[in-house]
């Protein structure tokens, strides 16, 4: 019963603070507005920052799946490593014949398929692409993908060990050479030589990915690539290993590495003289992208926060300051120290929280520029984040005039001119 | 019972090296349903001795009991509960709040102690009534006159119904007409059982009460019954 008795007399003093609190901010317009701005900032830093690294998530989770984290590349090199590169380039490049042994001696993954990159120029009547990346690979490369298509198809397990000159472009590719989007059955010229266009992809990507990303990449048969574009330094193919389910990963690794040091004949104490890559080396690049994002984002946040906690302050004890008088009035007919108190850390939380509003509806505007770059929008989370912060705020900055107020004597304050 | 019982009360300004005793040694008994005037030159001690019976303020030392209890020992919270149910205090001046209606104004003392609303805003127009204010509800105090102003503040001091009206010079800024008006009022919230106490410097008010206490130099010098007392008509 009492504890009823006490929630409604506190909703009723939380109503009433708030109705005089509202009425305190609008007589005062102009100076709220102006109080408010750090905190507009300081919001809209927030919610345009979580909303850029979901745009960004967004935008690499798609290209991580269109790779499959659950992919191993085994090379020549190690991606990333503190190995120093001279002795790596000393490795043996890894050859097609090597590629068989190991996909003879390997039974856990759902597909293998060998690669090899090579940067050529592309033609299609007037437009062309300086440097794209030519893939040569097997019809087995699909398997380890997660591609689809727009329009055609991969090129066939005949396609490729014939070396026929067909070719899969990746959507941007096709969009730069047929911006008419009438690619299928088309000849490009990649380096000078002519090739059958079978089939587009569809866009997979991600801008992160870089040359990763498929969408950038045209696809030919290995046998073509090995004919006219291997070069002595691009002479090493890539194996794509694709596990079987996300949770054979790490299996699935450790027998490829065991199938491909025996196909390398290494003894037990001898050191790989190959790599086996994954994409989770790159995610840790993304990660310590987002970081950075994710520290600027909190200086400025944590800045214009503490800058605008400052102003609203100083404004709550100009405010305090100039109504001694209507405090002493207040307490002299019956207002208790809390509500005060209350009155007080509302009428800032209030300013706070509408300068989280404004600085949300302008984070949701500014929102709509980053989506033309990254496709993404203001979250449910971040919305109630903004205002949580801002209200936070409020109170924190409304805490030590509303406690000089509280505490004023009603006889002194009356007195006070 | 005594309602109110001081003893010995002293209250002391020190202002550099000067002391002033606004209160030097005042002990004063008012029972319930007594009407007192409180009277004296100026500076001689009233509002600092209305602030003190209104739990306004601390003596710098004594002891005051209102309705029993020690007011000394209570606290902020307890002292609040008191000016907002059992005092109806009216200001030497006037004490509005600038920004607000005079519906408001009289309203806020409800609002401390936790009336609705819609109950409110009834009591305080019907108190804004009883004042003859009718027509000025929504004026601010800026848009009123002197004499309004102070009607407001009689009403914000009637519309907790206390039990003890203290007023501060409440015909001080009025004509003489407005003044018996105020002066009526006060005989009426007497005559139903209330105790009131009033600060002022003119005799012909001084004779609305039963009882006179002169102070000077912070000093009880006389505390008489009033002899021939006036009673005013009562408001139409
Ligand atoms: N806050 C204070 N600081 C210092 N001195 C004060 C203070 N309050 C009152 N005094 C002094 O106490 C004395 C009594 O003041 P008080 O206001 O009680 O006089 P008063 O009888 O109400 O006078 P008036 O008729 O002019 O209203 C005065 O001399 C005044 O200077
Ligand atoms: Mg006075």
């Amino acid at each position: 019963m009492k504890t009823i008795r006490n929630m409604a007399a506190f909703m009723f003093e939380l109503r009433e603070g708030l109705i005089i609190a509202l009425k305190a901010v609008a007589a005062n317009k102009m100076r709220s507005a102006l109080t408010t701005v750090g905190i507009v900032i300081g919001v809209t830093a927030v919610v345009l920052m979580s909303t850029a690294i979901k745009g960004i998530d967004n935008a690499f989770e798609g290209g991580i799946s269109s790779l499959g984290a659950d992919v191993l590349y085994i090379a020549k090199w190690e991606w990333f490593s503190d190995k120093p590169w001279w002795e790596m380039r000393r490795r043996d490049d890894i050859t097609m014949d090597e590629y068989r042994r190991f996909a003879s001696l390997v039974t856990l993954p759902a597909a293998t398929a060998p690669y090899i990159i090579a940067r050529e120029t592309v033609k299609y009547e007037d437009n062309n692409i300086g440097s794209a990346l030519v893939t040569g690979t097997t019809e087995r490369y699909l398997a380890t993908t997660n591609f689809e298509f727009a329009q055609g198809r991969f090129f066939t397990a005949v396609e490729s060990s014939s070396s026929r000159y067909v070719a899969v472009l990746g959507s941007t590719v096709a969009e730069n050479l047929f911006p008419r989007g009438d690619a299928l059955g088309k000849e490009v010229k990649i380096g000078g030589h002519r090739f059958r266009v079978v089939g587009v992809l569809e866009e997979q990507g991600s801008f992160l990915l870089g040359d990763f990303n498929p969408d950038q990449r045209l696809f030919i048969p290995i046998g073509v690539s090995f004919k006219h574009f291997s070069s002595r330094r691009h002479s090493s193919i890539t194996i794509t290993v694709k596990a079987a389910s996300p949770e054979l990963v790490d299996e699935t690794r450790e027998e490829a590495l065991g199938a491909m040091r025996k196909v390398r004949g290494l003894k037990y104490d001898d050191e790989n003289d190959f790599g086996i890559n994954q994409q989770d080396a790159l995610m840790e690049t993304y990660n310590s992208t987002v970081g950075v994002i994710q520290i600027g984002g909190y200086f400025i946040t944590g800045l214009s926060l503490f800058v605008g906690a400052i102003g609203i302050m100083n404004i709550m004890f100009v405010s305090v300051r100039e109504r001694t008088r209507e405090i002493g009035v207040r307490k002299a007919i019956g207002a208790k120290r809390r509500t005060i108190l209350a009155q007080f850390l509302l009428e800032s939380s209030v300013i706070c929280v509408m300068g989280g509003l404004i600085g949300l509806g302008l984070a949701v505007i500014l929102s709509l520029f980053v989506d033309q770059v990254l496709p993404t929008s203001v979250q449910l989370d971040a919305a109630i984040l903004a205002i949580v912060i801002s209200a936070a705020t409020g109170v924190a900055a409304g805490v030590a005039p509303a406690y000089a107020a509280a505490k004023l004597d009603p006889v002194d304050a009356l007195r006070y001119e | 019972m005594n309602i109110i019982d001081i003893r010995n009360i002293f209250k002391i300004y020190e202002i550099g090296d000067v002391k002033v005793h606004a209160l030097n040694d005042v002990s004063l008994r008012i029972d319930k349903n007594e009407y007192v005037a409180i009277m004296g030159p100026s500076g001689s001690g009233k509002s600092t001795l209305m602030n003190l019976l209104g739990c306004l303020d601390t003596p710098t030392s004594g002891v005051y009991n209102f309705t029993g209890e020690n007011v000394g020992e209570m606290d902020d919270n307890d002292l609040a509960e008191i000016r907002n149910r059992e005092i109806g205090f009216i200001f030497q001046t006037f004490n509005l709040l600038a920004r607000s209606d005079a519906l408001h104004n009289v309203e806020l003392p409800l609002i401390y102690a936790g009336v609705s609303a819609s109950e409110r805003k009834e009591r305080a127009r019907k108190a804004l009534i009883d004042v003859g204010l009718e027509d000025r509800v929504y004026h601010k105090p800026n848009e009123l006159s002197g004499g309004q102003r102070q009607r407001v503040a009689v009403a914000r001091a009637l519309v907790t119904r206390p039990s003890i009206i203290l007023a501060d010079e409440p015909t001080g800024n009025l004509d003489s007409k407005t003044g018996r008006e105020i002066m009526a009022l006060f005989n009426e919230i007497h005559g139903q059982g209330n105790t009131v106490i009033v600060v002022t410097h003119e005799e012909d008010i001084a004779r609305h009460a039963m009882r006179v206490v002169r102070l000077l130099d912070g000093k009880i010098e006389i505390d008489e019954p009033v002899t021939n007392r006036i009673v005013p008509e009562p408001v139409a």
